[in-house]
């Protein structure tokens, strides 16, 4: 397989204009290839503002981000870091350009000058990565939430990006859509090996990734493994952040003594250590 | 409101609905500048014969050819009822101040038909080809006038762009409607002023919502490494036919026979 992209930021400082604060505030940061990455925060927290950087739609106002070794701010390679680094928005209406499903999927290729029948294999494929084989030829406004998400993907994935960045992508789904997008970002990382970093502010989907940063105030100010970071419900809800509901029942469980251990993040997991108990 | 459809479009899969999108909107000019070439009743019997014959190949049931004409039904008859008054000639019939012209009713009647031929025609090309592939046709049609400034390729993003958010905006209006219905707003009473009034708490965040929508849609285009026509390979390349050369040829014969007909 081939190595997929390192996203690395260099002292990052970022402001939207000269007067405001700074929206981001000293970031450093490596993401190995085939990572999945989760962030989180409180809104305003730059979570969004980062993810902006990473494919080139923002440049740093101090600092550097690097994407696979390319500089954001070279503008001849500017293309070449946006069909790397592909980003996902989070309204799903608002980034569909074409009125048919496999068009759309067809938009990224095109803009890429890639022959017709090369385009045609990537819809195929990424239309069978995302599930939606049978969906290729109906209008978008037609599909649901969770479908018309997972059509953005497949726009994304058709461009063979190393890493795909997802801004809220579930943001303004329901549950059952949620978890169809989920699945898929897992499946790209797991099976497909793409770099995946995924800003959340839902704290289950953080629990898959392989690290998790919390932002605050521009600033990354925990950083870890998912059951490193959930373990300390405390602090995250003095950034006011939730844990998910099992470990936050955990918690609640061992300040009344229940001997269990404090990073449960899984149903699965905490019916085994209840098991245990027994 | 989910359920739309856009343009009136029928698919289907006939020898019209598979000709290139060029070939047909060409072929509809030609149409419509032939049933202005003609200056007697006998010429209309070439483009009615090729109305006729596309309209059996391409399996559109005559219903949807009518239903186009409905709208128009008031501008068709006003072209006749003012082409009968107006024409001066052999008085038939007097009405008060008004005279009807043997010649007016002839000229009415020629209008109208030309209308209704004009009409019907252009409803053909609509009823058997799709948005995109008439966005597409119109691109590659003006695509050799991007020497002299005209932006093809940027009219038909627009175009490809505004009818794919037809259906947005158009669920949002019915959104923002129930939700000021529900804050007391009337959309229904009042006369002509009122209800233009009214519309106010319904067209602001309407237009607001849009800028929104535009703002991302262009991020998330340059995401996708959007950078205007240049260099842009397409899905479905556009191609001429055997079929396409059949049809110009054909139409060929059909406007020989219509310019005949003016030297009759």
């Amino acid at each position: 397989m081939k190595i997929t992209a390192e996203i690395t930021a260099k002292n990052v400082y970022y402001q939207y204009s000269a007067d405001s604060s700074l929206a981001l505030n000293n970031i450093n940061l490596t993401i190995k290839p085939g990572e999945f990455v989760a962030i989180i925060g409180p809104n305003g927290s730059g979570k969004s503002t980062l993810a902006k950087l990473f494919n080139g739609i923002f440049v740093p106002t101090k600092g550097d981000v690097f994407v696979d070794g390319l500089n954001t701010k070279d503008k001849d390679k500017i293309w070449e870091i946006r069909r790397k680094a592909g980003m996902v928005f989070q309204n799903p209406d608002n980034q569909i350009v074409a009125t048919v499903v496999e068009e759309d999927v067809a938009f990224g290729p095109e803009n890429l000058g890639i022959a017709p029948e090369e385009i045609r294999r990537r819809i195929d494929e990424a239309l069978r990565t995302v599930e939606l084989t049978e969906f290729a030829n109906k209008a978008p406004h037609l599909l649901s939430g969770g479908q018309k998400q997972r059509v953005a993907i497949a726009g994304i994935l058709a461009m063979k990006p190393d890493c795909i960045i997802l801004d809220e992508p579930t943001a303004m789904l329901d549950p059952v859509g949620r978890k169809e997008v989920i699945s898929t970002v897992t499946k790209l990382n797991r099976q497909e090996g793409k770099t995946v970093i995924l800003i959340t502010h839902f704290m289950q989907e953080a629990v898959c990734a392989d690290r998790v940063l919390v932002m605050e105030k521009g600033r990354i100010v925990m950083e870890g493994k998912p059951n490193e970071i959930f373990s300390q419900v405390e602090k995250l809800k003095q950034y006011g952040l939730d844990v998910p509901q099992v470990t936050e029942l955990a918690y609640l469980l061992a300040k009344d003594n229940v001997p269990l251990p404090r990073d449960i993040l899984t149903v699965e997991e905490m019916v085994d250590c209840l098991c245990q108990l027994m | 409101m989910r359920e739309i459809t856009i343009g009136q479009y029928i698919p289907g899969n006939s020898i019209v609905h598979r000709l290139d999108p060029r070939t047909k909107i060409i072929l509809t000019l030609a149409y419509m500048i032939l049933l202005f070439a003609l200056n007697n009743f006998y010429g209309y019997i070439f483009p009615a014969a090729f109305l006729i014959l596309a309209t059996l190949l391409s399996r559109i049931p005559v219903r949807y050819l009518v239903k186009g004409l409905k709208p128009l039904v008031l501008i068709i008859a006003l072209t006749f009822v003012l082409n009968s008054f107006m024409v001066k000639g052999r008085v038939i019939y007097e009405l008060g101040p008004l005279d009807i012209t043997y010649e007016g009713l002839s000229q009415g009647a020629f209008m109208a038909i030309r209308l209704i031929l004009l009409i019907t025609g252009t409803s053909i090309l609509t009823l058997t080809t799709s948005p995109i592939a008439l966005t597409d046709g119109i691109e590659r049609l003006l695509s050799p006038f991007r020497k002299i400034g005209v932006p093809a390729h940027e009219l038909a993003m627009m175009m490809t762009i505004a009818l794919r958010f037809i259906p947005t905006l158009l669920e949002e209006t019915d959104k923002i409607m129930k939700a000021q219905m529900a804050r007391g707003a009337d959309f229904e009473s009042g006369n002509l002023i009122n209800r233009a009034k009214n519309m106010v708490p319904l067209l602001v965040p309407l237009f607001i919502s849009a800028f929104r929508r535009a703002d991302d849609l262009a991020m998330a285009m340059e995401a996708r490494c959007y950078r205007g026509g240049e260099n842009r390979t397409r899905l479905k390349e556009l191609k001429m036919t055997s079929l396409d050369i059949a049809t110009y040829a054909v139409f060929v014969l059909f406007a020989i026979g219509g310019i005949a007909s003016r030297f009759m």
